[in-house]
């Protein structure tokens, strides 16, 4: 066995790991938060994903889930928050207005939070299904499998 | 710059901020805590983190194309939004929806109030550590969003109450999913009253904890369930009856004390009403006029071929995804006046001056063009009297548009509710306040 196998393997197994254990911090604040509850709730139960618990704070979760509107004068909210999280992080943009600002296309709203912070899914819908957020949960999940991992004593290139 | 606050506190008080992230304050509002070790001594509420412009962008909407804009005000009961403007239009147009679609627009008014009184109480009892709560209510909730999704298209952001009446009829099988909603919300409300009701845990945090008086209540400006549980009987519903609530028999539960218990009480209380409205309205309800049948009916584009030469007579088959917008149904659901009303499809479909109408409907400058003046309408909603104020300059867009959100002249009392408690009391008491950020800050 050379050190090149090992290595994949590891990458395989870490990103097996980390995709089904997304601790998830959901950053509320509009309509989109009444879809996160049902889905995060008994019936559509995205914890059948791994998506175990709510953690409400930044530094105990993986995925950050923006759930509605950001305005201008909460930016700077979600910005610390996200800077509070810990590496391995993933962005979860969950509804339109985090998308693009949706239909709120004025002088008050972020269009879109990716100008603010990085974003590795988009889930559309003005608020998405559940059935969506479920979709783009898997989605998310085959990402984070695919990806190269990092580790601590990781060697850098 | 130093907030209030931040100026006034004394130099031995702690400083203390909660939110706007914080998972009681519901991630829109924020609190600045005066602090004498737990006992909060002064307190400073911050809103406005979801403005969103919505009055501005309504005055830059025509009347029809708002109607979006204003499901996503509370955004846990959108079809009594949707009832209020629509209302507030119609006193101004001087037109009033046929009954059956009246009866409608009751039972999906109900229907939100249950869901949004539900939510309330899930948040608040979930930020209290009952989790169980949370997790029945929410599948309460899902049966009745069921029976809304069956008939509207949409869980939450529906637009389905339009101007004159209602987008499309009930489902034709509503009767059995409605049933079973009725049915599954009376079990899990008998639950939530099995566990909640004498937990010592939540009777100690909500118990004589931020008691309201009829007199503050009323100079804050409070209405809904907030008001009746100090014991003021004042319900839209009651007060000036509309829609078909004058012909529907119902209660309006009151509260003692004006605490937090007797607010979690109250709207427990009121879902059973609402329920109790809904099984009236279902009873009452005229019925809908037979369907046409349909023999040797024409496909839109074959109508439209036709239509070249001379006018055409036969009857024409509407896609399914047009429901509620065939000829037929307008009478049941929707207003027949060709100026406030989107013209049925087959007359759009077929004739020249059909299409012509359909145009001059959505066109820009030529649509609901309302009478110059100013109109004040209210509805009950979630959180209480949700009014619209519509000033009109006689164009086809507001010249503004003013929306009387409940839980702002509540929320403006959260100082108040909680001064001299302890922290640990901010968070049931502002989840029994119900704040809605769509709705509080516009």
């Amino acid at each position: 066995m050379n050190g090149n196998f090992i290595t994949t393997r590891f990458n395989y197994i870490l990103g097996w790991a980390r995709k089904y254990s997304l601790f998830h911090y959901p950053y509320i604040t509009a309509c989109c938060g009444m879809e996160y509850m049902s889905t995060a709730a008994s019936h559509f139960d995205w914890d059948r994903f791994g998506t175990g618990w709510t953690r409400f704070s930044p530094r105990q979760s993986d995925m950050l889930v923006v759930c509605g509107t950001i305005s201008h004068k909460l930016a700077p909210v979600l910005r610390t928050v996200y800077d509070q999280m810990t590496e391995p992080k993933w962005v979860m943009a969950f509804g339109t207005c985090t998308v693009s600002g949706g239909i709120y296309d004025n002088y008050a709203v972020v269009q879109g939070i990716d100008r603010i912070i990085p974003v590795d899914i988009y889930i559309p819908g003005c608020p998405p299904r559940p059935e969506t957020v479920l979709d783009g949960l898997i989605k998310l999940q085959e990402k984070i499998q695919k990806e190269e991992q990092k580790w601590r004593w990781k060697k850098r290139k | 710059m130093p907030t209030r606050i931040q100026k006034e506190a004394s130099k031995e008080s702690l400083l203390l901020n909660m939110g706007p992230s914080h998972p009681a304050m519901h991630g829109t509002i924020r609190i600045m805590l005066e602090l004498d070790g737990e006992r909060i001594l002064n307190s400073e509420v911050e809103v406005g983190y979801l403005h969103r412009g919505f009055e501005k962008i309504c005055e830059n909407r025509t009347y029809f194309n708002l109607l979006p804009y204003t499901d996503r005000m509370n955004y846990v009961s959108p079809l009594i939004n949707n009832l209020g403007y629509v209302m507030t239009l119609e006193k101004m147009l001087g037109i009033e929806a046929p009954e059956r679609a009246q009866y409608i627009r009751v039972i999906m008014s109900e229907l939100s109030r249950i869901s949004d009184h539900l939510t309330c109480l899930a948040a608040m009892a979930m930020e209290c550590g009952a989790f169980t709560v949370f997790l029945y209510n929410v599948k309460a909730r899902e049966f009745i969003w069921d029976v809304i999704e069956e008939t509207t298209g949409a869980r939450m952001t529906t637009s389905y109450i339009r101007i004159g009446g209602v987008r499309a009829d009930l489902h034709p099988d509503y009767k059995t999913v409605l049933k079973k909603a009725i049915v599954e919300t009376r079990k899990v409300l008998k639950d939530i009253h099995g566990l909640l009701d004498k937990n010592k845990i939540y009777l100690n945090r909500t118990r004589d904890i931020a008691v309201v008086s009829k007199e503050m209540a009323i100079s804050y400006g409070w209405t809904g369930p907030c008001l009746r549980s100090t014991g003021v009987y004042y319900d839209v519903r009651k007060a000036s009856p509309y829609a078909a609530y004058d012909q529907l028999d119902f209660e309006v539960p009151l509260g003692e004390r004006g605490d937090n218990f007797d607010r979690y009480m109250v709207r427990m209380k009121e879902m059973e009403q609402s329920l109790r409205i809904i099984e009236q309205a279902m009873e009452k309800m005229p019925r809908p006029s037979p369907p046409k049948l349909m023999v040797d009916a024409l496909e839109p584009a074959e109508a439209i071929k036709a239509s070249r030469t001379k006018k055409v007579d036969k009857e024409i088959k509407l896609s399914p995804n047009l429901e509620g917008s065939e000829r037929g149904k307008y009478l049941d659901i929707l207003g027949t006046d060709k100026k406030y009303v989107v013209p049925p499809k087959e007359d759009t479909y077929t004739s020249i001056e059909g299409i012509i109408n359909h145009f001059k409907f959505f066109m820009r400058d030529h649509g609901i063009r309302p009478p110059k003046g100013e109109v004040y309408f209210s509805v009950e909603g979630g959180n209480g009297e949700l009014g619209y104020y519509i000033v009109s300059d006689g164009t086809d867009r507001p010249y503004r548009l003013h929306l009387r959100a409940p839980c702002f002249h509540i929320v403006s009392a959260l100082e108040e509710m909680i001064q001299g408690r302890y922290i640990a009391d901010v968070i049931p008491t502002f989840g029994s306040t119900n704040m809605i950020g769509g709705e509080l800050d516009r």
